[in-house]
């Protein structure tokens, strides 16, 4: 009994939890209340279950410390996604094997579909997860991948999986289980596979959302309510943070949901070679310099090249200078919504000047100067212009009409979602090519010169 | 069972109503947050361990265990971090 209000107590906490974190104010008050939370549970579980091996369950839980602490501690803040996508991966994998280990001899029938489910999603979360860190870490690509008969592969790994589901419901087969979590896997890696870069942080949430699901599931199967609560508190807040998300990229859902049915490989556009202008640092510098007004649009090669805080001295110089500088913040620039937020305030920018699209785009006319530096995917006109694209209905800045564009790249490699963009040869563009804080140092240089 | 189910249909009321009017800025650490969230798996992972039978059994929740645990940590660690960030730049 008083296990159970343990756990009620901490499903209390992790409901004002998200609570919390949906409030700038309370965000990390409430973080903290989450993480009390759970410890207030696995202390529960620990009193209330570890009957036997509970020095084996100790060892392995600080493991899990020791490998996770360092882990999150030192990830640089640009690999932000990746890491949350591999720690939602890891969750709906316990979530499988906890339904893979409590399955010994069948039970009742909505105990085995309890199973049935954690173990398909959980695994399929796993897979699907390691295949978006793959992605976001760039050991694979990060252009839509479509297999040739992908399809046809893709229907029948979800007949196979139903079709064995089914078989464990009616036989309570182990050895089937075990197949349907190999199936589980495959599902994973085939509902990520045809995401394209652009796509892939609302996988990641979509993802997230499926392990609460799965976590929920496995709540049926040990007859837990704790689980069951903050499972489906995440499954159903991880549903509408992932709609959100969608809607706040333009982005149709269906596109991410049935890629692995719909995906059409991209025609690649014939490589023929067509010019762009590139500048000097110091033509730049006189471009800036004598602008009334200059929007700053920072992309993820700004953070990859730790440039925020270059990106900063900068402003504040050309403010000096009585230019008005507005930093033009798209709702996914970097790899995740929100991410460039979390960059620039580390980088002591001050959030009234972090301005988002519609705030930017109407007066886009009358901006002299449109600083793009290692964003590419967020101001491409194709998205706007070009039915056929593949990032066509994502919200864009219309940087193309502004009176000047500095386009600061690293190369002519396309960008995350691996499309060439109009804007670069564009007349009104001037490439500044090098890594972006290198060249933003250079330009204060040049601009405190004139 | 129908106890359980009713649990799950109200809080999934809940899920969807506590993150409805989330601005764009917090998305990112809320999702990280929620992640942490689901790991609570580590107590199913503990209570079946702690209960388990053969060699198998063990392995496998212990497996769990570690899992969960990574989850549950590097979760609520990474999305303090992010937040950390924002100190001192509220409205």
């Amino acid at each position: 009994m008083s296990a159970q209000l343990a756990y009620l107590v901490a499903a209390l906490c992790f409901l004002l939890a998200l609570k919390g974190l949906s409030t700038p104010r309370f965000a990390r008050a409430g973080n903290l209340l989450g993480a009390a939370g759970m410890v207030l549970a696995v202390v529960t579980a620990f009193v209330q279950g570890a009957v036997h091996n509970g020095l084996w369950i100790l060892v392995a839980i600080a493991l899990g410390a020791v490998v996770a602490v360092p882990a999150a501690r030192s990830v640089k803040m640009t690999a932000i996604p990746q890491m949350v996508a591999l720690f939602n991966g890891v969750g709906g994998a316990a979530a499988a094997l906890v339904a893979l280990a409590e399955f010994h001899d069948g039970g009742p029938l909505l105990f085995r579909i309890a199973t049935v489910l954690t173990v398909l999603i959980g695994s399929g979360s796993f897979s699907g997860s390691l295949v978006t860190f793959a992605k976001l870490q760039e050991i694979m690509t990060t252009r839509p991948v479509v297999l040739p008969a992908g399809r046809v592969l893709s229907i029948g790994v979800v007949a196979v999986s139903l079709v064995l589901a089914v078989a464990v419901l009616a036989t309570s087969s182990t050895a089937l289980l075990v197949a349907l979590t190999v199936a589980g896997l495959l599902l994973g890696i085939a509902f990520v596979l045809p995401v394209g870069g652009a796509d892939v942080p609302i996988a990641i949430s979509l993802l997230n959302a499926f392990t609460g699901l799965a976590v929920a599931a496995s709540g049926y199967v040990l007859a837990n309510t704790l689980l069951i609560v903050a499972g489906t508190l995440v499954g159903a807040s991880g549903t509408l943070l992932t709609r959100m998300m969608a809607q706040a990229m333009g982005r149709p859902l269906t596109n991410i949901l049935f890629g692995a049915f719909t995906a059409t490989a991209v025609q690649v556009r014939g490589e023929e070679q067509r010019t762009v202008r590139s500048g000097t640092v110091e033509d730049v510098a006189i471009l800036l310099g004598y602008a009334h007004s200059i929007v700053v649009v920072p992309g993820y090669g700004l953070a990859v090249a730790q440039a925020q805080h270059a990106a900063r001295e900068l402003v504040t110089l050309l403010e000096g200078r009585g230019i008005t500088v507005d930093y033009g913040i798209h709702p996914v620039a970097g790899r995740m919504p929100g991410h460039m937020n979390v960059l620039l305030a580390e980088a002591d920018v001050p959030y009234e000047q972090l301005k988002e699209l519609d705030d930017v785009n109407p007066g886009m006319t009358s901006m002299d100067v449109a600083l793009v530096v290692g964003a590419n995917d967020v101001v491409n006109p194709g998205a706007r212009d070009e039915p056929t694209s593949p990032i066509y209905g994502m919200p864009i800045f219309d940087v193309d009409r502004a009176r000047a564009v500095v386009f600061m790249k690293r190369s002519m490699r396309p960008g995350f979602a691996g499309i060439d963009n109009e804007l670069l040869y564009n007349a009104k563009t001037t490439l500044l090519f090098g890594d972006a804080k290198d060249s933003l140092t250079k330009l204060l240089a040049a601009v405190k010169q004139l | 069972m129908i106890d359980l189910l009713t649990i799950f249909v109200l809080a999934a009321f809940v899920g969807f109503e506590v993150v409805s009017k989330v601005s764009t800025i917090l998305h990112t650490p809320l999702m990280s947050g929620a992640n942490a969230i689901h790991g609570v798996i580590l107590v199913g992972a503990i209570l079946i361990t702690g209960a388990a039978e053969g060699a198998v059994q063990l392995v496998l929740g212990l497996l769990a265990v570690f899992l969960a645990t990574v989850n549950v940590v590097g979760g609520f660690v990474v999305t303090d971090r992010m937040l950390e960030m924002f100190k001192g730049h509220k409205r």
